[in-house]
């Protein structure tokens, strides 16, 4: 693809296997391409912003990678798992967790069974059925709510979060998955300039050990992420490089950034 | 929720309650009729219907209080348990029945019917017929319930098609060929275990059974919403796909629940019919199943307790206004509904446990508890 050189976090040699591999992904809806043609690669250990217009398919993506629309054509690879063959749960399972872009938690459950609920576990009915609470979970979702800000709000419903906390407990959420891979829709939205650099700090920190794919609309979030970005338009990608390499591409000036 | 906020010995208290209540009433029905404290027959059959319907009520609380899976065809489970429990009572009849014939039922004696259909083999032991009362209903529920499920129908076409389910069943129960009494249904019941079932010992036990059944059923319903899989089932009525993207397969937690739910029901139906002493395809009427959800939205939805009291209170208000002015019982039914659903969201249960934790709760929660009261799904 045209992707420039840049550096990137965990920056990985050319033949080292990719940990998603999209390949002339298109989905359509009653004839509307929301994606077309959409091809990107992530290395293990990579941060990727991708940025685009509302209705450049971003979202669109992701309910691709996760198995919540299939598309009509192209391919999903997640290693050697083909992932426009497994269902949510599966995809959930081979370890790629996802943050909705309207902050979704359980909100008549405490934020610590939130993340009990997250945590990496047999999740059969049957299991789940006779499962008791083991001290090593809950030391696992105190550790978790701590690096998510949360912990004075442990017993509290998560109903009673504030717009900026119930994105920090989804967050939290999916790394009680223990993930690989995160694709975090929009997590600064409606964030205070505060919260937005906690939320920089906290993806930072859970991108030195799993892989990341964030989309955002604010741009001063995204310059201070660092990361290799991706720009997308109209269902495919226009652009891809660093933030400074793709914010001087007259395509992405015209259709995105100019605007 | 409120019974969580119940605690153990509350629950327990809660449990005790239709079992006393049952063993009272019976003991005290037994008393000689000029004893001042002589509970009469009609007071013990009418408890006993209210508290099978409690126990219906209480199934469709499980599904639609904690998985928001609305089902309007509850009525349908418990009809089937009826039916089975119904059809065990016909063989218990024998020779004493209008045509004496020992094997074959009246009706199909009426019908010409020269032997027993293969589908009634069986249900002359009891064992087998307890069998099929869970069983025929926890059939139905798992085979309706994987296909719903599976294609991922909810809310309102899920609500709709389990309305058609049992007005189907309604129409095929009516028809004389099915085998099972046609329009007349299944009655004139002599015994059953062989006690007598007009015998008020009889009438008393079954009271007591129903509330010692009851009282179980919240227990294990308790248990079950309050476990780690409750709150599962909780996460999936208010975040459906949050709880699916985090690997939980909500298809097989639905169906799971909607079958015990369904066999609930069967029981429920099954302590119904000898207590009423008559089975019919009425009992699959559509309305019967609205009923049901309208008695947990006026006890409570989600609470358990609430589904159990809405049954009760609803039907002996229904007992009042029917003796008293027939005709207005649907416009009151459908008024409350209305009324509960617009200034109780969390029905009478809620007036009381709800009221200090509601003003505790902020403004924004507070609409949360209220909105959902009546959401069929997300
Ligand atoms: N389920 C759907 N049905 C119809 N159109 C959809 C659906 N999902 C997304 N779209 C359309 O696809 C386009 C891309 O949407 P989306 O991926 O949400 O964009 P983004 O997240 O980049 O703002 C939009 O025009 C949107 O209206
Ligand atoms: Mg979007």
């Amino acid at each position: 693809m045209n992707a420039a050189p840049v550096a990137t976090i965990g920056g990985t040699p050319e033949s080292m296997q990719p940990l998603l591999y999209l390949d002339g992904i298109s989905v359509s809806f009653d004839g509307f391409k929301a994606l077309n043609g959409l091809s990107l690669v992530l290395d293990p250990g990579e941060m990727r912003a991708v940025i685009g217009p509302n209705g450049a398919g971003k979202t669109t993506m992701m309910d691709v990678i996760t198995g919540k629309t299939r598309p009509d054509s192209g391919k999903a690879m997640f290693r050697e798992a083909d992932l426009t063959q497994l269902d949510e749960a599966e995809i959930a399972a081979l370890g790629i967790g996802r943050k909705f872009q309207k902050p979704t938690v359980f909100e008549m459950h405490s934020v610590f069974d939130n993340l009990l609920l997250a945590l990496k576990a047999d999740r059969r009915p049957s299991r789940v059925l006779f499962a008791s609470t083991r001290a090593i979970e809950r030391e696992r979702a105190d550790g978790i709510l701590e690096m998510v800000r949360l912990t004075g709000m442990r017993g509290r419903m998560a109903g009673e979060l504030s717009h900026g906390q119930k994105q920090w407990l989804e967050i939290g959420i999916l790394l009680a998955q223990e993930p690989e891979l995160l694709l975090v829709d929009e997590p600064a939205a409606g964030m205070t300039d505060a919260e937005t650099e906690q939320t920089t700090e906290l993806l930072r920190r859970i991108n030195e050990t799993r892989s990341v794919i964030v989309v955002e609309h604010d741009m001063t979030f995204v310059r201070a992420l660092a990361v290799k970005v991706t720009v997308l338009h109209e269902g495919s990608v226009l652009a891809e490089g660093s933030l400074e390499h793709v914010s001087n591409d007259p395509r992405v000036i015209e259709v995105y950034l100019g605007r | 929720m409120i019974s969580a906020r119940l605690g153990l010995y509350g629950s327990l208290l809660v449990a005790a309650v239709p079992l006393a209540l049952t063993i009272a009433v019976g003991l005290l029905s037994l008393l000689p009729a000029d004893s001042a404290l002589h509970v009469p027959g009609y007071v013990v059959t009418l408890l006993g219907k209210y508290l099978a319907y409690a126990l219906l009520a209480l199934s469709v609380d499980l599904v639609w209080g904690y998985v928001g899976i609305l089902s309007l065809g509850h009525g349908a489970f418990f009809a089937l348990g009826g039916y089975a429990m119904g059809m065990y009572l016909m063989r218990q009849i024998g020779t004493r029945g209008v045509y004496g014939d020992p094997v074959l039922p009246d009706f199909m004696v009426f019908l010409n019917w020269q032997e027993l259909p293969w589908y009634w083999y069986g249900f002359d032991h009891f064992a087998f017929a307890a069998l099929m009362i869970v069983l025929v209903p926890g059939a139905l529920a798992f085979v309706f319930g994987y296909l719903a499920f599976r294609s991922r129908v909810s809310g309102v076409y899920l609500s709709i098609i389990t309305q058609a389910l049992t007005f189907a069943l309604m129409l095929a129960f009516f028809r004389n060929d099915m085998g099972f009494g046609g329009n007349n249904g299944l009655t004139d019941f002599k015994d059953l275990l062989g006690a007598n079932l007009q015998a008020g010992s009889t009438k008393a036990g079954l009271l007591i059974a129903t509330g010692a059944f009851l009282s179980f059923f919240f227990l294990v319903c308790r248990h079950l919403t309050q476990s780690r899989f409750g709150k599962v089932l909780i996460a999936i009525r208010d975040a459906e796909s949050r709880t699916r993207f985090l690997g939980y397969r909500v298809e097989r937690y639905k169906l799971l629940v909607f079958t015990f739910s369904a066999m609930m029901a069967g029981i429920g139906g099954a302590l119904y019919v000898p207590q009423i002493g008559i089975i019919n395809p009425s009992e699959f009427e559509p309305a019967n199943s609205i009923e049901a959800v309208i008695w947990v939205a006026v006890g409570g939805r989600g609470t358990l307790v609430g589904s159990m009291v809405g049954a009760v209170i609803v039907n002996f208000a229904k007992t009042v206004l029917t003796g008293t002015f027939p005709e207005i019982w649907l416009f009151v039914l459908g008024g409350l509904f209305i009324f509960v659903t617009l200034f109780m969201p969390r029905g009478i249960v809620g007036l009381f446990t709800g009221l200090r934790t509601w003003r505790s709760q902020p403004a924004k929660v507070r609409k949360q508890l209220t909105g959902r009261a009546l959401e069929a799904g997300e």
